[in-house]
């Protein structure tokens, strides 16, 4: 398997294969000695050239978080083989912008109507969490084109509350 | 002895008494609201019973369900725990009258400690000393007006029912005291139903530093040193640590004998807290009585071998204090993080949500108390705090190293929380000296994070690439090998590549 994976805005070329052995690995072509057990779901103990790393996955809304030691590390990545087929059918939401939840929470307050223009950073919806109140702001100068937030409704992470274009 | 305690509360606090409980040989009856079914009180219960929705107006603060089971399951005893009706003088009395014993002190001690001005007046004529100030709530703007100039600015103006920040206005000047009065005054009254307000002079980078007290109800007082709580972020503690780093032994028994003065000037039973302001030439002023076991008490337990939670219950139960003051000896040092479900990269946004991995550190010095476990779902209807890592040594050296190797043992996945926010305070040399005042927080906030650096970032890309042919391998074995969950696993991949190719 060849990975494209991005760290924190750093891109290695990552090639793994997995053998009834183990693995073999190099990374940005140059061969490295791998060892690796899988602890538990999401915990990794990997032996690079025999230094030891325990390495915890997370998963945070859409984003991956690798966590080596105390540092964390975002990680992004991709199978260049299957990039094509990726960027087909993309770009649907071009143009418009969706506000979404960034916690699970109450939708205590619609501050704008449909079809209201609204400004970059004007708030549009109020979501309530654990006793606090937060705005959820407009990206972008537009057209609020649907508020599909309903005063009184409970709304997880990640759910769209307004589309504004 | 008690036979079956009832705990009025949920989260780690719930969790620790009922431990304490089970120690003592008593059965602990828990109740929960309508979202806390799943919760770790329950599961560690001996009985639950539900009385509620999630609203704690409907739940957690009913006083008339919870009486109600206490009487339905034969509990001779309420645990109150902190926050929720633990400071409640109406839930005490009620208590009283039901012939069910309030863990804590009696409904007139909390009546009094409740009102700032009126806890002023007794401690005044006690002897004990207030930040100078008036200790009667103001009546009009004149009479602010003249008050404050006698005792100068910059002052703080202050809530009499208040507590947690609200109601509270720093006023650097003449001009400012109108509109802050005002604000202050309606901030009250939405807050605590009262719109008393009184004023302190402001003690400039002051230090906040409780001690810990312990009366029986033979009339025996005693004080188990301080616990510094300078770390606050908008009024709220952060971490706390005992003993204090600029506390010296003479210090202690000064503090600790105007601590004992209070509680029974207050007349005052059980557990509690008097909290004091230190100024920068560590003069020290009486600021309010906590009438609850606090959030922090473990680090007084690290430093003086004792269980307040069993304390508390024999207390409560009739029995004398088995020590005197002299037997209370404060050993080591111990500090504590309060761990909260919430976004340091979002303005500390509470962050509930489903854990789906967590990794809890142990080995020497390391005392966890949590309400939390893998798979759990925080609930969005309460105050964030998931747990408490405390750390203990020798000296406070220790106990900052031991602490912070802890913290990066510990992960809580799923959610966002403020672990990061104590490796930078344990990690910050002003920290570290012991210099903190009730400010360093908010200044080491302001000040931009140095980058830890990247040196694990090769393992980490090569870590992304076997977690995902993990995934896709387990993902084609339905399971069978390999990561879990399968398939959501590998769809989140999936997503993360799609975003990814859409950025390009």
């Amino acid at each position: 398997m060849i990975y494209d994976v991005s760290i924190e805005n750093t891109n290695y070329r990552l090639e793994l294969n997995r053998t009834t052995t183990g693995w073999t690995c190099s990374l940005n072509g140059r061969p490295v000695q791998l060892d690796v057990a899988l602890i538990r779901p999401g915990v990794l103990s990997l032996l690079i050239e025999n230094q030891a790393y325990e390495v915890k996955r997370e998963k945070v809304g859409s984003e991956i978080h690798l966590w080596v030691g105390n540092q964390r590390y975002t990680a992004e990545l991709r199978d260049p083989r299957s990039l094509r087929n990726l960027k087909d059918g993309a770009g649907r939401q071009q143009g418009s912008s969706r506000l979404t939840a960034p916690m699970p929470g109450k939708v205590v307050r619609l501050l704008v109507n449909e079809k209201d223009q609204v400004e970059a950073g004007q708030g549009v919806v109020v979501v309530e969490a654990m006793k606090m109140q937060n705005e959820i702001k407009s990206p972008k100068k537009g057209i609020v084109q649907k508020l599909t937030a309903a005063e009184g409704t409970s709304v997880n992470a990640g759910d769209v509350l307004a589309i504004v274009e | 002895m008690f036979k079956k305690i009832l705990i009025a509360n949920r989260g780690e606090i719930a969790v620790r008494v009922i431990r304490a409980c089970h120690e003592l040989g008593i059965k602990a009856v828990a109740v929960y609201s309508e979202v806390d079914r799943a919760s770790l009180h329950v599961l560690k219960a001996d009985e639950a019973h539900h009385i509620g929705a999630a609203a704690a107006s409907e739940s957690y603060l009913d006083i008339r369900k919870i009486i109600d089971v206490a009487k339905r399951t034969g509990a001779q005893a309420i645990h109150p725990g902190y926050g929720f009706l633990s400071e409640n003088a109406k839930f005490a009395q009620t208590c009283a009258e039901a012939g069910v014993k309030f863990i804590g002190p009696n409904a007139a001690a909390m009546e009094l400690m409740g009102s700032k001005t009126r806890a002023r007046q007794q401690m005044e004529k006690a002897g004990v000393p207030c930040v100078p100030g008036t200790s009667r709530g103001l009546e009009s703007f004149g009479q602010a007006e003249r008050v404050a100039e006698e005792i100068g600015y910059p002052l703080m103006l202050k809530a009499a029912a208040g507590g947690g920040g609200k109601g509270m206005r720093l006023v650097r000047s003449r001009e400012e005291l109108k509109p802050a009065l005002e604000s202050a005054k309606s901030e009250a009254l939405r807050a605590f139903g009262d719109s008393e307000v009184y004023v302190e002079k402001l003690i400039a980078n002051p230090r906040h530093i409780e001690v810990q007290v312990l009366a029986d109800e033979h009339g025996n007082v005693v004080h188990l040193g301080e616990r510094e709580c300078s770390i606050q972020r908008r009024h709220q503690k952060v971490l706390e640590e005992a003993p204090s780093p600029i506390v010296d032994e003479q210090m202690r028994r000064r503090m600790g004998e105007v601590a004992v003065r209070v509680a029974k000037a207050a007349g005052y039973t059980n557990a509690g807290t008097v909290e004091f302001l230190v100024d920068e030439a560590r003069k020290f002023y009486f600021l309010e009585m906590n009438t609850r076991l606090q959030v922090e008490h473990p680090v007084t337990e690290l430093v003086t071998g004792l269980d307040l939670v069993h304390l508390q219950i024999r207390i409560a139960a009739g029995e004398k204090l088995p020590f005197a003051q002299e037997d209370v000896h404060i050993r080591g040092y111990a500090i504590e993080c309060r761990i909260y479900a919430e976004d340091p990269d979002n303005n500390y946004f509470p962050s509930p949500g489903k854990i789906s991995l967590l990794l809890t550190p142990d080995g020497p010095g390391v005392r966890h108390d949590s309400g939390m476990y893998e798979g759990w779902t925080v609930p969005i209807d309460y105050d964030p705090l998931l747990a408490k890592l405390i750390g203990y040594g020798s000296d406070r050296a220790q106990a900052v190293s031991r602490l912070r190797r802890a913290l990066d043992e510990y992960l809580v996945g799923g959610i966002k929380t403020n672990i990061s926010l104590f490796r930078r305070i344990l990690g910050d040399q002003d920290f570290q000296a012991g210099k903190p005042d009730t400010g360093y927080l908010d200044r080491l906030l302001h000040t931009t994070q140095v980058s830890s650096g990247d040196q694990h970032a090769d393992a980490a890309a090569i870590a992304a690439g076997i977690f995902a042919t993990l995934d896709s391998a387990s993902a084609t074995a339905n399971g069978v090998a390999g990561d879990r969950p399968a398939v959501a696993t590998a769809s989140t991949w999936k997503q993360a590549a799609r975003i990814d190719g859409l950025r390009q």
